[in-house]
């Protein structure tokens, strides 16, 4: 298995995700002194694993389609922004709007989340340990958010087909949000997330299931509307 | 976009490197808008001597000093920019601003007062903190500001910080939807903004609501009652230093404090050359929470 190290004291943004875009598959790559830079491992679509070991800046492994990106530090903005498949996981807190408009794929923040996760999820799935801020889940369309800890004010508000689940308080709920009778499937479903992202401070039983109460929208396909 | 960036130092071993270090994070937060740029510095009042920060294109300095020094009947120190220049000079406020007024009423005073010092002109944040030796400076507090003008012009006057009031100065990282209305509200208090900027609006609000008896706390929490919009604000008064993010938070800002200092920035890596920052507490403000500091 191929081994790179990449120091970002020495090379750019572009030198860096250039790098990690050379390699083979089941390649592993370090990347040290990050200190907050934005961009990296963006774009990759090689099913490779990549640490980024320091706090790093703003779409930490956005469009990703493959590869598995560890920070062991905080990140900026926008945490696996846009992921299509393969995971980002943050081993500190994150700033806003991880995993914004993910398709697919996994964004794990260990620590706490800021404002907007999971704004405009399409697909993916965002897993936080600890709390996410304001408006988390905000016009989520697909894909399923998982909160370890307490939500901010309005959660999921205009939210679309995306579930959130939150094992704490929420502050508020946002508009057309609402707290659904939890089932078994959401159980199990809970208890696999938590498995995924190794959080065993979950009670699958005891969370609280957040989903759209569909009053402010009419979004269907099928019938042939036009948008 | 606009960039932001602040420095409340607690130790004074770190004092003689404020300059220094408020520069290089300015520098970093280039990339958020290179357009114009600025900073207010505070350093301890102790001769007390008020400084005049001026601007004045193809003005004598040394003439101006002269002349106030013979008007107050006391030297006038100058440290001379070209276009702009601070004068420290001895006696009472009023009659030092009255004095000036009358011997250069065309001239900008960009700012004023006993600690802070104001510097900003048109142009990326590298050559202006040269052109004003902002690196050389020691102080214990300052804040600076990179501009992407969105909503006026781009010119010193429309370059941040404001310096509404004696030491205290404002950088402003957003957009306001309302300063015209508020600025004609203020306009019927008597209080005049000089350009059509709209944290200059912000600015003056801030100054309006302390100089009425608000501490800084209440002035910036009346900032969300009245002004709409989108905004960090960072605020600086010789004893204090103080955060403030919109509802939504949609500007960014992060927080870093130690033992020694603490420091904001619109990105983490403005902050990341800062001694000890690895062992800093680091946080985002929350929406609508004012964070001080007081010296």
């Amino acid at each position: 298995m191929d081994q790179v190290t990449l120091n970002c004291a020495e090379l750019t943004t572009r030198e860096v995700n250039a790098a990690l875009a050379a390699l083979p598959d089941g390649s592993r790559a370090r990347i040290l002194e990050p200190w907050g830079r934005h961009n990296l491992a963006v774009g990759l679509v090689n099913r490779i694993t990549v640490e980024i070991e320091g706090n790093a800046g703003y779409f930490i492994g956005g469009l990703g389609d493959g590869p598995d990106v560890v920070v062991d530090g905080f990140v900026g903005w926008s945490a696996g922004e846009n992921l299509m498949s393969g995971t980002v996981r943050v081993r500190g807190n994150a700033s806003e709007c991880t995993g914004a408009s993910a398709h697919g794929g996994a964004v794990i923040v260990e620590g706490d989340a800021s404002s907007r996760a999971g704004i405009s999820l399409k697909g993916g799935t965002v897993l936080v340990g600890g709390d996410v801020g304001h408006m988390s889940g905000f016009m989520a369309q697909a894909g399923v958010m998982l909160v370890g800890g307490d939500a901010g004010h309005a959660l999921g508000d205009s939210l679309y087909e995306t579930v959130i689940y939150v094992a704490g308080s929420i502050a508020s709920l946002g508009s057309d949000a609402r707290a659904e009778d939890l089932t078994d499937d959401d159980v199990l479903t809970v208890k696999q997330l938590a498995a995924l992202a190794g959080f065993d401070h979950i009670d699958p039983e005891n969370v609280t299931r957040v989903a759209s109460a569909r009053q402010l929208y009419n979004f269907d396909a099928l019938k042939d509307q036009r948008y | 976009m606009c960039g932001i960036v602040g420095l409340h130092l607690k130790t004074p071993e770190l004092h003689p490197r404020l300059g220094e270090l408020l520069a290089a994070m300015l520098d970093c937060m280039s990339s958020r808008g290179p357009d114009s740029a600025g900073v207010a510095l505070y350093r301890e009042p102790s001769d007390g001597r008020l400084r005049l920060s001026l601007r004045g294109d193809g003005r004598d300095w040394d003439a101006l000093s002269r002349d106030l020094a013979a008007d107050l009947g006391a030297a006038v120190e100058v440290e001379n920019f070209g276009d702009a220049a601070t004068l420290a000079a001895p006696g009472e406020p009023g009659r030092v601003l009255a004095a000036l007024e009358r011997m250069a009423p065309d001239i900008a005073l960009v700012g004023h007062g006993r600690a802070m010092e104001v510097v900003k002109d048109v142009g990326p944040p590298r050559d202006i903190c040269a052109h004003y030796r902002v690196g050389e400076r020691a102080g214990y507090q300052g804040i600076g500001h990179t501009r992407m003008a969105t909503e006026s012009a781009v010119t010193t006057e429309h370059s941040h910080p404001f310096a509404p009031r004696a030491d205290m100065s404002l950088v402003h990282n957003g957009s306001f939807s309302n300063p015209a209305t508020v600025r004609r509200r203020l306009e019927r208090e008597g209080i005049h903004c000089v350009t059509d900027n709209d944290t200059e609006v912000a600015a003056r609000f801030v100054a309006h609501q302390v100089d009425s008896g608000a501490d800084l706390s209440d002035a910036l929490r009346m900032v969300l009652k009245e002004l709409d919009g989108f905004f960090t604000l960072l605020v600086t008064t010789e004893t204090q230093f103080a955060v403030m993010r919109d509802s939504f938070a949609c500007k960014p800002a992060v927080i870093a404090e130690t033992d020694d200092y603490v420091a904001v920035a619109s990105e983490y890596h403005a902050l990341a050359d800062l001694p000890g920052v690895a062992d800093a507490t680091v946080f985002e403000p929350v929406p609508e929470e004012v964070y001080t500091w007081t010296r």
